[in-house]
This record gives C-alpha cells, sequence and structure tokens, in this order.
C-alpha cells in the first residue's frame, strides 16, 4: 500500500520496517502476537494483588515505623512499575513490524476504557489491556466484548459490584438497588450507540440482568445469585434470564445478541472508519464495513479487509491528527530509536520524555475523562497548548538525539513520498540539524496519519 | 482570516496585547464586566480547619491536638467562628468586606468519598448518577448572549472539566511555553499554512507565549531548550501558582469574563497543620496576585474557591483528618459582599454530624454558584436552576455580591 495508508493503518514509517502490501498487513495481523513475546507485559491479576497488597500496607501504616516504611517501599515500586508498563508499550509500537495490532489493542482499549477509582486498579489496567483486549484484536466483537465488560477492571471502574437487585436476597434484606452505570455504557459506548433508539426501560433491564456480577479478593469476577435481580429481563427486545439458578450465561447470551445487532455493526464500523480514515468517513465504506460484520458474525479481519480495501483507505491527503501517544510512538520510530533502550529506559527518561509530555499533549496515561475514553475531536487535539507541547517536544527529542540525520533524508524517512513542497524547502532551510528534524516531526503531514 | 503574528505586530508598532486583530475572533461585547474565577481546591480542604467554629464547644473536643480559635492565632471573624492562620495575608481584604466565607456546603455527593468522582461532580455541577460529560461553567458561557471563545479560560494542564462543552472556551497552561528562534518560527509558519487546523493553534499559541514569557531573543537563544525542558518538567506548585494567577488577570484584564484553574495539596492525612498551611498560602497568593494583577477591575471580580468534599470532624490519628463531607466555600473580590460567615450551623455534636463523623451540609454549594452568577451576569433562575444546575433549588437569595 501507499506511503500514507502505512502511515494511516500502522504506527509509522521506519527505515527497519519496508512498506506492506493490504494482505502482508492482514496476514501478520491473523498470525501470533510476535512484539508481545519479545517485550512481555505481565497481566491483570498479579498486578492487583501487589496494588491490594500496597492498600493493605497503607492502612496499616500509622501502626509504627516498619509499617510506614513497608506502605512506601511498595508505593515507590507500583510507581516504577506503571511507568515500565508506558516504556514497554511505547517499545513495542517502536518495534512492531505489526503496527495495525498495535493501533488497534490502542483504539480497544479506548474504546471500553477504564480509568483507576479503585485502589485495587492501581497500575493494573495495562494488565486489563494485555488480558482482556489485546488477544481479541483479531478476533470476534462478541468475544472481545464479552471479555472486556465482564472483566475486574470493567466492573470495579463501572461500579457493577455495587449493584444489587433490588428483589434479591440481598436487596430485600438491604434495600440496595441497582447501579445502572455499566449496564448504559454497555448500551450506548460499547454496543449499540446512543442513537440505536434503546429505551431507559432497556438500559434497567440490562441492568437487572447484570446483578449478580462481583469481585472477589479485588481481582477475579464471581456470580453472585444473592444479589442477582429474580426473573427475565427483556433488553432491546430480546429475554434473558429467569433461569434457575441463575449465572453469568444469560449476561454471555445478551452481551453476544447485542455484538451481532446491526445497530452494533454500524456503531463500531463508523468508530474504526473515523478513528483510521476521516471524521467525516464516506457512508459507503461504512456500509461495506458493517455489510463484513453482518456476514461474518463481527469477526475483525473480513471487516478490516473492507476497510483497507475502500478507496478511502487509499486517499494520499493527511487524515486524523495522531493521538499524543500515537505521535510519540512514530516519531520515535522514524529516528529509529531502539526499542530495547526504550523497553530499559530510566523511570527518570520516561517521565521526561512520554509521562510529563503527554500530560502536556492533553493525554494522561491511562487518564481517560470519562468511560467514553479519549477525545475523538482533532480540535481538542490540537489547541494552541497542546500543539506547543507537540512543537517542543519535537524539537527537545530531536535536539537531544545522538546521531542525527540530514533532515532532507528524514523527510522521506518519516514520511515517503507524502510530503509536501513546503515541507520538503522548510526542512532543507532549517538552521540547524535538529531544527530541521523537529520541524519535519512538527508538520501537519506528520502529526496527522 | 490571515494570520498575523506578534512578531509581525511589534514589527508594525501595535501592541500586541491590546490588539484585537490578533485572537481569532472578533471581541464580543458582552453584556457584563463582571468577572468571575472559580479556583478548584482538589483534595477536599478541611473547612472546619480553615474557617474554625470555635465558639462550638464539641470543635476543641473533636480535635485535642488541633490549634483551634484566637487563643491559639487564628484571627476571630465574628465571635463564633475565627480564620486559620495560613490566609493571615488576606485579613485586609476581610477588614475591606472584600473576603466572606459560607459554611456547612457541599456537593449532592455523598458517603463514597472518592476525590476523583468528588471532583467530578464538582465540576460537573450535577445530581450524583448524572454522566458528567460537561461542566457548569460551560453550561453558564452557553447563556450568556454574545460569548466567545475568548471569554471563558481554563488555566493549566489538566483537563478541566468545569469548562468542558459545547461553548468554545479557551486553556492555556503557563508551563506551555512555545520558545522557537525567529527562524524556525518562520519555517513552521510556512509549514502550517495550508492546514487551518494547526495554523489558527500555533499562531495563537505564539501570542499566548509570548504574552506570558516574552518573545525569543537572541540572548535566550541558548537558553531556548533548558527552557523547554523546564517546562516539560513542570514547575513547581507556589511558582506555578504565581505564573498562573498572574496569566489569569492579565486574561480577565482584556477580554475574558471567566477563568478556572485548580491548586492541590488539601488533602491532609497527616500533619494537617503544616500542610494546609502550606495550601492556605498558594490559595492567598493566587487571590492577591488576581487582585494585585486586576487592578481596578478587581472591584469588578468574585473569586470562588471550592473544594470537592470536607474532612472528618474528628482529627484522625496522625494528626490530620480523613475525607468527609460539609466542608466551606471561599469568596473573595472587590464585588462581593464579604465580612461575613454565610450559613446555617448544623452544630458539631455527634448526632448532628452526617453519619455521625463528618460536617453536615446545610447548604448546596451550587446555591452559592448560582446566586453569583446570578448577581455577575444577569443568568436568570430558570436557567440556572434548568440548565447550569440541573435540578438545583437554589432557594433565598444570600445576597452575595455588593
Amino acid at each position: 500500500m501507499s506511503f500514507r495508508a502505512q502511515i494511516r493503518f500502522g504506527t509509522g514509517l521506519a527505515p527497519a520496517h519496508p512498506p506492506a502490501s493490504r494482505d502482508e498487513m492482514l496476514d501478520r495481523l491473523a498470525g501470533p502476537d510476535q512484539i508481545a513475546a519479545a517485550f512481555p507485559q505481565e497481566g491483570y491479576a498479579p498486578r492487583a494483588e501487589r496494588a491490594l497488597e500496597f492498600a493493605a500496607a497503607r492502612r496499616d501504616r500509622r501502626q509504627g515505623e516498619a509499617e510506614a516504611a513497608l506502605s512506601d517501599r511498595l508505593s515507590r515500586e507500583l510507581r516504577r512499575d506503571e511507568f515500565r508498563q508506558m516504556a514497554l508499550t511505547l517499545a513495542r509500537g517502536v518495534a512492531s513490524p505489526d503496527g495495525l495490532r498495535e493501533r488497534l489493542t490502542w483504539f480497544w482499549a479506548d474504546h471500553f476504557t477504564t480509568v483507576r477509582r479503585r485502589v485495587a486498579m492501581r497500575g493494573a489496567i495495562t494488565g486489563y489491556v494485555e488480558d482482556a483486549i489485546r488477544p481479541h484484536v483479531a478476533g470476534r466483537f462478541g468475544d472481545l466484548l464479552a471479555s472486556a465488560v465482564l472483566h475486574p477492571a470493567m466492573v470495579l471502574y463501572l461500579d457493577q459490584d455495587r449493584s444489587v437487585g433490588p428483589n434479591s436476597h440481598v436487596g430485600l434484606r438491604t434495600g440496595r438497588s441497582l447501579n445502572e452505570n455499566l449496564a448504559r455504557e454497555v448500551l450506548e459506548l460499547h454496543t449499540l450507540g446512543v442513537d440505536a433508539g434503546y429505551s431507559q426501560r432497556d438500559v434497567r433491564e440490562m441492568a437487572e440482568l447484570l446483578t449478580g456480577i462481583g469481585i472477589r479478593q479485588g481481582r477475579e469476577l464471581i456470580f453472585r445469585p444473592g444479589h442477582a435481580e429474580p426473573g427475565a429481563e427483556t433488553v432491546f427486545g430480546a429475554t434473558y434470564g429467569g433461569a434457575r439458578p441463575a449465572d453469568l450465561s444469560e449476561i454471555r447470551a445478551a452481551l453476544h445478541d447485542l455484538a451481532l445487532r446491526p445497530e452494533t455493526a454500524r456503531h463500531i464500523c463508523g468508530k474504526l472508519a473515523d478513528y483510521f480514515i476521516s471524521d467525516t468517513p464516506d457512508p459507503g465504506l461504512i456500509d461495506t464495513m458493517a455489510a463484513a460484520w453482518d456476514d461474518t458474525g463481527g469477526a475483525f479481519l473480513p471487516v478490516l479487509h473492507a476497510m483497507l480495501s475502500h478507496r478511502a483507505a487509499r486517499s494520499d491527503a493527511p487524515g486524523r491528527v495522531k493521538r499524543p501517544f500515537h505521535f510519540i510512538t512514530s516519531a520515535l520510530r522514524a529516528l529509529g530509536s531502539p526499542p530495547n533502550q526504550i523497553a530499559n529506559a530510566s523511570r527518570e527518561m520516561i517521565n521526561r520524555r512520554l509521562h510529563l509530555p503527554l500530560i502536556a499533549m492533553g493525554q494522561r496515561w491511562q487518564g481517560a475523562a470519562g468511560p467514553d475514553g479519549y477525545f475523538d475531536d482533532d480540535r481538542e487535539w490540537i489547541r494552541p497548548q497542546t500543539l506547543a507541547a507537540r512543537i517542543g517536544w519535537a524539537m527537545l527529542t530531536a535536539s537531544e538525539m545522538p546521531r542525527l540525520p540530514d533532515p532532507r533524508d528524514f523527510v522521506v524517512t518519516a514520511l515517503g513520498d507524502t510530503a509536501s513542497p513546503d515541507l520538503r524547502r522548510a526542512a532543507a532551510r532549517a538552521e540547524t540539524r535538529a531544527e530541521g528534524v523537529g520541524i519535519v516531526l512538527a508538520a501537519p503531514e506528520f502529526q496527522r496519519s | 482570516m490571515p494570520a498575523i503574528t506578534r512578531r509581525q505586530m511589534l514589527a508594525l508598532g501595535c501592541s500586541a496585547a491590546a490588539s484585537p486583530l490578533i485572537t481569532p475572533v472578533a471581541f464580543a461585547s458582552l453584556p457584563t464586566d463582571h468577572r468571575l474565577v472559580v479556583i478548584i481546591l482538589r483534595g477536599a480542604m478541611d473547612g472546619l480547619d480553615v474557617v474554625q467554629p470555635y465558639g462550638d464547644p464539641a470543635l476543641a473536643r473533636l480535635r485535642p491536638g488541633f490549634d483551634i480559635g484566637p487563643d491559639a492565632g487564628a484571627r476571630d471573624l465574628d465571635g463564633f467562628f475565627a480564620l486559620h492562620p495560613g490566609l493571615r495575608d488576606l485579613w485586609p481584604l476581610w477588614q475591606a468586606g472584600e473576603l466572606g466565607f459560607a459554611h456547612a456546603v457541599s456537593t449532592p455527593y455523598r458517603n463514597a468519598r472518592s476525590h476523583f468522582d468528588g471532583q467530578d461532580l464538582l465540576e460537573a455541577g450535577t445530581g450524583p448518577g448524572a454522566d458528567g460529560r460537561d461542566g457548569w461553567l460551560n453550561r453558564l458561557v452557553q447563556t450568556i448572549p454574545g460569548a466567545t471563545r475568548e471569554t471563558a479560560l481554563a488555566v493549566g494542564r489538566d483537563e478541566a472539566l468545569i469548562l468542558r462543552g459545547s461553548a468554545p472556551t479557551s486553556d492555556w497552561s503557563p508551563a506551555a511555553r512555545l520558545l522557537l528562534s525567529p527562524a524556525t518560527s518562520d519555517l513552521l509558519a510556512a509549514v502550517y499554512h495550508d492546514d487551518p487546523l494547526f495554523q489558527a493553534s500555533f499562531d495563537e499559541a505564539q501570542f499566548l507565549s509570548g504574552l506570558l514569557h516574552g518573545d525569543f531573543s537572541e540572548a535566550e537563544g541558548d537558553g531556548m531548550m533548558e527552557g523547554m525542558q523546564a517546562a516539560m518538567a513542570g514547575a513547581g506548585q507556589a511558582e506555578a501558582v504565581n505564573v498562573i494567577a498572574d496569566f489569569a488577570a492579565e486574561r480577565l484584564r482584556a477580554e475574558a469574563r471567566i477563568a478556572s484553574f485548580s491548586i492541590g495539596g488539601w488533602d491532609t492525612h497527616r500533619s494537617q497543620q503544616g500542610g494546609l498551611t502550606r495550601a492556605l498560602g498558594h490559595l492567598s497568593t493566587a487571590i492577591l496576585r488576581l487582585r494585585a494583577g486586576l487592578g481596578p477591575d478587581w472591584g469588578q471580580t468574585t473569586v470562588l474557591a471550592m473544594t470537592e468534599f470536607g474532612r472528618t470532624a474528628a482529627e484522625n490519628g496522625s494528626g490530620g483528618t480523613d475525607h468527609g463531607t460539609g466542608s466551606a466555600l471561599i469568596m473573595a473580590g472587590g464585588a462581593v459582599r464579604g465580612g461575613r460567615v454565610l450559613g446555617d450551623w448544623p452544630g458539631l455534636e455527634e448526632a448532628a454530624l452526617f453519619d455521625r463523623r463528618d460536617l453536615m451540609p446545610t447548604r448546596d454549594i451550587r446555591a452559592y454558584a448560582g446566586w453569583a452568577m446570578a448577581g455577575l451576569f444577569g443568568t436568570d433562575r430558570g436557567a440556572l436552576e434548568g440548565r447550569v444546575f440541573p435540578g438545583l433549588d437554589l432557594g433565598a437569595d444570600p445576597g452575595l455580591l455588593r
């Protein structure tokens, strides 16, 4: 595919990675996840366990100096681990020959956003992405949906463990009732979309259906029959539950049906097209993606094949603004920054080169404002102060690189044949190599995908 | 619209700061010259220590380890409440009637006592359970006829939910410098020329950065990268408060009428005396620098400093307090009818406490904010109760403004 299409569906051009065809890109995605094996990340359970160990130590810290020292040590370790998670996530994007998999992982981690709200989640969201999201990005939407929604991180984030069926044993005894948070987001954000025509009654029935989901020891999803609302529930026209004894299977069945709804197909295909191609996507593009979804029961590879085959995917015009993490990844990739050095970078280096710049660019690490994830409007990403941060990062990073390329060559390395004549001229006229390279990284052709 | 950079403006002999040409939108003539500054005190300020109800005998029993009342260094306000010594620099404002308080206030947030959720609700201005995807200051801007993108400004780096929403607003962090050599700046301007989104943001970034940090000069050239590194690393809180308040004042003297920023450091679980004094020092500095920077416009200004919830009525085992419920609202400004501590005092006897542990809120903090907006911007009651703070009953007018 063209240079622009490589940029659009990957993590950036790089000297080490020759352009791939559409089928090569999809074959890599269908194959084994090699980059995860090369840069392994821990899963959720061990991370949540350490977070809870820290929480217990913090509770006990007033009992004495040893307790306080333990709490401080565990807190430092969690913090160090968080920086290492960022470094590994970045290293994968910089190193991968299969950039589409990274981009999809970022997309789905955002679609199924979780933000740390409870202590068990401290440092564990990367583990949620690793366990619940990443293994499914080349699979089926229904599997991904169930995996994300029925994960302790999502349950804790959206308070599902605090929801009690009002007519359940526990509800009748305590007077506790429903929390509709997760039910609403499943319908509005995760599946059908806000305009699909479901009602508040559907939300309530979905919330009743989800009662019974609980968390054991902060990290294990369980079903609590005593919390589950008895009787059947009807969600968007289909009826579930009422079985004795109740269990998770009815919830899984409802998620599976929601995944196959045509409203869901259009909602998700529209969001994918918006993320990869254009915030005003060609309606024909969404039609062909949604048709592939309907034909295959929400299998991602045919949907992506349809997207990559459409002419809109091949447009040479720069498209969406890269989100800050994507920008930084692609810049380091173009600069030939060694992934192993990134993976093993010091906490201070990651803080200065990645963590603080992401905040300045408006994308705090795992810090979306709500369950709807980060902004999806380019105008939100390119505001005066966030653009200043992008330019500042580009200039600073270029100035600190040990061996800088000639800016006239770097334009081609970073952008292939897609740089405008203005940019090629500007790169050639810069006063220093570092400023020339910085200008290329700050240019719209590089900032957009 | 053709872009005119600050440097070009100076070359033309114009003063950029005073020129309407520099902003992408022409100034609107707002129906008011009033200014509103909302300071979010993140971390849950202990209202019982800041405005100490020393006349309530239960306070000393609940907090035997704390310094309480005029005998321990606080300033007597009205014979019942006393002001924490950390706010002593604001005493002249109290004497001038430019500083006031409302006590025993809170948002509708109850029981869970999470900073994140509490701050979200404070900024969203909604009742519990609403989705909180836009903020009440943004909804206020939506009701102001003639408001432009320049009318409301979020200062600082963190995303400000309070100003998020469909009405266009501005934001800028004084830490976000753009220090470029003139040659690089010109080359970037050429590169951005054909992309309107990048071009407009770049022009405004150069303008705002120049306003705050001065233009790049050859003398600064060697320090450019150091400056950028410092900007990336973020300044300390004390320095940050100075530049944020100065910057907010400068914009409020120009076209901005509403500004919001945050001050952290209120989560005093341990050794509250030192921590609270430090945080109050930052708040005092912010208010005094706003007053100095606003000059004659201070008389038209109202500052509301509000926190997500209060802290436990009793001190804990480590010389601090834990997450609670009711707290106090701090009001300052030349437009404020100060010198008073407003609110119905619920008392601190155990049975009077919320959950038998926290100061019982007797009024929704949004009611005070709502009445302030009614006075400042003429926002009518229907819009305040229906749109800005949906579902709120504003109650009686406490007469906050002069």
